[in-house]
């Protein structure tokens, strides 16, 4: 009789289904998963140590790079964690800019999430659907950054500028005609606020389309209906954060359970999953579209409203404005400085963490009273979750692999950092 | 100030339980460390996992520090052991966190291993074991993570240059990868400084 040996597989680093560059040594047993050891790294760019050669400022740019599809949560956390040691109390119209970006960053990052993860299932239309609005929000980064990706808009102190009063416009082109450009600026005639509380209006019809597609639909519950499923117990023995843990029923965000900036003041809800499998990560997702929806209209609402600063006064960590620096010699001494040396930051350790689209993103920061940080340590969320793909896999069919990947929302740029 | 009394009370409550263990505790920026004796880290996690008043569910993080530099550049050494074994846990029941801290001698950097407490300790570890050369007693599988292939030395450590000793290339003739030493020059565009407080003031 012949021998029965197990099937050593090797699955990425270049596969679609990979999510950038996964390594995974899959042990089989016939199509049967026995052992899952994914091999990370393959993106590892040393950020921390980057960042302990680098003045605290110039380091905000390296944080976009983490988990480059939620970037100003990434910044946010960074920026707490210096504002905490430094003592510095953000303008209260810079907290609410902060939450609206935190929230339309967690819609980004669970667009692209449920794009990738549709297209991993077999749900084609998912990824052009979502990338649609993805679009939109996009712009939104544009307009107030200048960058739609990689924006280095949050700042020790606030944010970088106050939100545009006019949404830049579409100009005709050997593509778009006048009358397709006309259409295409209905809703940019007025300033950024008018185009996202335009967006909010049109979203919550969008996820009923996401969900007319998936939620009922048979063939994505039967890949994604008790594949993973991991109990209250084990999900916070593993690490767990965010909607990977609210999925297995634990009613833990950090938004409300420790309050940052003004969550405290906003009226939302949290979701929570009953059987801890794919399936429940996916609603509870989709039910923190609706939830960031709201909290983004409650934030236009009071930004319309409520005008100010939205930097601190203080030109030791805050840059001067430019029509200062012209007449003001101190201006152009604190301009100087700061540019040519940075700030220092008061020795001592402090950890901020965000709730970050993935789960709980902490920077631990330990400083010697130097202009660099002396260690920055980067808790990313993924890493916890990858960490317990051979807990979750082991069991399942092959096939299924793909779908615990796509249910982890893995971003190798935080998990290998 | 609520926030600090809860801090107090955990902190008094750690000081009962397992006194004997803690060198010394701290409540900074609304943040409470715990120094522990290194030999007893895995007995105090145990307790605080199981006991009622700490229900420390989840381990959020572990971190190694390389103490090497620290506030070199103020003229002072640093008189501790070089490496410090950061540990951030998180109770989701009772709304608390606690920072837990080890130093290790550079001579014999070993540490417990709390994987059978916490299963995320599994990669925090072996990154730690992976950056900075720390070692955990009684991890199964204690295996580099982050770094290549095959990579010697720890390029955390505060001696380890930023550029690395060696870079990797595709040579034509030999028609394979090579690595060759670094010919990247060290640079520093903004110098390390510190600076009293009310500097500039």
């Amino acid at each position: 009789m012949p021998e029965i040996r197990n099937y050593t597989m090797n699955f990425g680093p270049q596969h679609p289904a990979a999510h950038g560059v996964l390594r995974l040594v899959l042990e089989l047993d016939g199509e049967v998963i026995q052992r899952a050891d994914p091999h990370i790294g393959l993106l590892h760019r040393a950020t921390e140590k980057l960042a302990e050669t680098k003045p605290y400022n110039q380091s905000i740019g390296y944080m976009d790079r983490l988990d480059y599809v939620s970037m100003m949560s990434n910044e946010h956390a960074y920026v707490l964690a210096i504002e905490k040691m430094l003592g510095v109390e953000v303008p209260l119209r810079a907290q609410y800019i902060r939450v609206m970006f935190d929230e339309i960053t967690r819609i980004l990052n669970h667009l692209l999430w449920l794009a990738g993860h549709g297209l991993d299932i077999g749900a084609m239309t998912m990824f052009l659907y979502c990338f649609r609005e993805r679009e939109d929000l996009m712009d939104v980064y544009e307009a107030v950054s200048g960058a739609r990706l990689h924006a280095t808009y949050y700042r020790p102190g606030g944010v970088y500028r106050d939100l545009p009063d006019r949404m830049p416009q579409y100009e005709p082109s050997k593509w778009h005609n006048q009358k397709a450009v006309d259409r295409m600026n209905e809703n940019r005639q007025g300033s950024l606020l008018d185009f996202i509380w335009d967006f909010t209006e049109r979203f919550p019809a969008h996820v009923d389309e996401y969900e007319t597609l998936l939620t009922d639909n048979r063939i994505w519950k039967q890949r994604t209906v008790d594949i993973g499923i991991v109990s209250p117990e084990r999900a916070r023995n593993l690490g767990f954060t965010g909607p990977m843990l609210r999925g297995s029923g634990v009613e833990w965000d950090l938004r409300k359970k420790q309050p940052y900036e003004v969550y405290d003041r906003l009226d939302f809800d949290i979701p929570v999953g009953t059987n801890g499998d794919t399936y429940d990560r996916y609603l509870v997702r989709i039910e923190e579209f609706r939830q960031s929806n709201r909290i983004i209209r409650q934030c236009v609402e009071w930004l319309r409203n409520n005008h100010g600063a939205v930097m601190v006064e203080d030109h030791k960590i805050v840059p001067p404005d430019r029509k200062s620096m012209k007449h003001d010699m101190e201006a152009l001494i604190h301009h100087f400085k700061l540019f040519t040396e940075g700030f220092c930051v008061p020795e001592g350790q402090a950890y901020a963490a965000v709730e970050h689209p993935k789960g709980e993103f902490g920077i631990y920061l330990v400083s010697d009273g130097a202009n660099k940080p002396y260690r920055v340590k980067i808790r990313a969320p993924g890493f916890a979750h990858l960490s317990a793909m051979d807990e979750m896999s082991s069991g399942h069919m092959l096939a299924d692999v793909v779908a615990i990947i796509g249910t982890q929302d893995i971003v190798f740029g935080e998990v290998d950092r | 100030m609520k926030n600090i009394e809860r801090l107090q009370t955990l902190k008094r409550r750690i000081g009962e339980a397992v006194g004997n263990a803690v060198k010394a505790s701290s409540i900074e920026l609304g943040e409470l460390t715990v120094d522990l004796k290194v030999e007893t880290l895995h007995d105090t996690c145990k307790k605080l996992i199981t006991d009622e008043n700490f229900a420390f569910d989840t381990l959020i993080d572990v971190c190694a520090v390389d103490y090497l530099h620290y506030r070199q550049e103020a003229g002072e050494t640093w008189d501790k052991p070089r490496f410090a074994v950061v540990y951030h846990l998180l109770s989701t029941s009772r709304n608390q966190r606690l920072r837990l801290r080890v130093f290790v001698e550079e001579s014999s950097p070993m540490v417990d291993s709390v994987i059978d407490i916490w299963k995320s300790a599994d990669w925090f570890e072996r990154e730690a074991f992976d950056l900075y050369g720390v070692l955990f007693k009684g991890h199964p599988d204690l295996r580099r993570i982050l770094t290549d292939y095959g990579f010697v030395g720890h390029p955390f450590r505060k001696d380890f240059p930023i550029s690395g000793y060696v870079e990797m290339r595709y040579d034509e003739e030999k028609g394979r990868v090579v690595y060759q030493p670094v010919s990247i020059e060290p640079r520093v565009l903004v110098p390390r400084v510190i600076r009293e407080e009310g500097y500039g003031a």
